[in-house]
């Protein structure tokens, strides 16, 4: 967000926006400035920059300020704010677009999103299903040097679950990967 | 009754117990599971957090897989954000041909096609729409009377698709577990957010969310839930939240089939309730 010795940005006239933000912008162009996604988003109250406030930064094609917000990262994918869109806006995938787009030019989103994210894509990507362990090892692997403590508050859980045979090392049953369809859409991604 | 079962990668594994309780009240109803042959990950909020076509493609990938077999359409998935990925895709089959194809190109490549026909539905669904209050009735030996449930629906088995039942006030799972002789427990949290994968990502957004949903659960004697994400979240750290806010707020937390079992007579082995694979707190912290 602008810090507080820093000139206001005129707001007259919208920046361009970058391609994929325009998808964004044209998202939610008839954003009325209503509230009602932020008065509906149960994780505002840990967000910097309310939703309602994102939509703006996104009308004005503000895009240093929208990546530097941690708010689309937070979102949880609830779709309240989608289902009560006095004017029927898909804000919940225009949050997901948010995401796609710092994932894709490796700026703002949340570094434990990213690492979770990556981890879990990994390992569908590797067995064609989700190893629900080794995704965790790799998780805390990228998180433990940032926060030493982290890997303490799942430690009781997953004893737990070794102890009642829930977790394991074992590679998941089904024998379809999906290497080829992750690279076909990299290859796609690369050749926009 | 024949469907397609579409079971999620948590039931392999954290929520086995979930993939056990509805193998066996779905044998116990007279209903077929047909498990889809060679499944995939459905890319969770994962996929769609990081590219669109890769969170279309994956859960494609298993819905192509689901129309190889010939004898059933429907599919049934347990778990609320495996069913909302494949339901978007059945969704840009309706309404977004463009999308559609070019997802089947992607997939062309490993022989596959989905063609829209190979429809996902929630267990939730399934249950109160094709057997109904009244079949689960029919079925009731053991009758959960006195156990006073708070039904909890979380978020993405009910929205943004107004499917089976009202996204801001649901009552499908009321009316299941009435059925089942459970005295049902009235309260706001039933369709609020526990956070999903924030308790790994951002454990003191997640953290707040859970406390209040279990704070407002606490004159009932459990929670029912239909999701392997809420129900990790909601019991998984009980004992850190009630010291992190000096308040005990334990309550143990079920699935729904797991209760319905019970109230049918089945084995609490067949449901995952024996020690092996039941509840993940330990037994002292309940």
């Amino acid at each position: 967000m602008r810090r507080k010795n820093e000139a206001p940005q005129p707001c007259i006239r919208p920046e361009q926006p970058g391609p994929a933000l325009e998808r964004v912008r044209e998202r939610v162009r008839t954003c009325i400035q209503c509230g009602t996604c932020t008065g509906s988003c149960p994780n505002a109250f840990a967000m910097d920059a309310t939703p309602r406030k994102l939509w703006r930064l996104v009308l004005m094609g503000q895009t240093r300020e929208i990546f530097e917000t941690r708010t689309f990262a937070l979102c949880s994918d609830c779709y309240c704010c989608t289902l009560r869109c006095p004017r029927g806006l898909a804000l919940t995938d225009a949050m997901a677009d948010l995401k796609q787009i710092a994932a894709a030019e490796k700026h703002g989103g949340d570094p434990a999103c990213t690492a979770f994210y990556r981890a879990f894509l990994r390992s569908a990507r590797q067995y064609g299903r989700v190893q629900e362990t080794r995704l965790m090892a790799r998780y805390l692997a990228v998180m433990t040097p940032r926060r030493p403590l982290m890997p303490f508050r799942f430690s009781g859980l997953g004893l737990q679950m070794i102890k009642k045979g829930k977790i394991s090392l074992r590679r998941p049953a089904g024998g379809r990967t999906l290497e080829g369809l992750f690279a076909r859409i990299e290859s796609r991604r690369n050749g926009q | 009754m024949k469907y397609l079962y579409y079971p999620g990668c948590s039931l392999e594994s954290t929520a086995r117990e979930y993939d056990l309780a509805t193998r066996a009240i779905m044998h116990a109803l007279g209903a077929e599971l047909i498990e889809i042959p060679d499944w995939t990950c459905c890319g969770a909020t994962a996929a769609k957090a990081v590219d669109r076509r890769l969170a279309l493609a994956m859960p494609a990938v298993s819905l192509s897989l689901a129309e190889t077999v010939e004898s059933a359409a429907d599919v049934l998935v347990p778990c609320s954000a495996c069913y909302l990925n494949l339901k978007q895709v059945h969704e840009t089959a309706a309404t977004a041909p463009r999308t559609l194809a070019e997802i089947n190109e992607i997939l062309a490549e490993e022989s596959l096609h989905y063609s829209g026909k190979a429809r996902p539905r929630h267990i939730l669904d399934i249950l109160s729409k094709d057997i109904g209050p009244t079949g689960i009735l029919q079925q009731i030996t053991h009758s959960l009377s006195g156990l006073r449930v708070a039904p909890y629906y979380g978020c993405q088995c009910l929205r943004p698709y107004r499917v089976f039942d009202d996204p801001e006030a649901p009552t499908s799972m009321d009316a299941l577990l009435a059925a089942a002789g459970a005295d049902l427990y009235p309260w706001s949290m039933a369709a609020r957010c526990c956070g999903a994968s924030h308790m790994t990502t951002n454990a003191e957004v997640s953290k707040e969310l859970v406390f209040r949903i279990l704070k407002s659960a606490s004159g009932a004697d459990a929670i029912a839930t239909v999701c392997p994400m809420c129900q990790m979240n909601l019991e998984g750290y009980q004992g850190w939240i009630s010291s992190r806010y000096g308040e005990d707020v334990r309550i143990p937390v079920y699935y729904l089939p797991q209760l319905l079992g019970l109230a049918m007579g089945l084995p609490a082995r067949d449901l995952g309730l024996d020690a092996k694979s039941a509840r993940t707190v330990a037994p002292s912290a309940q």
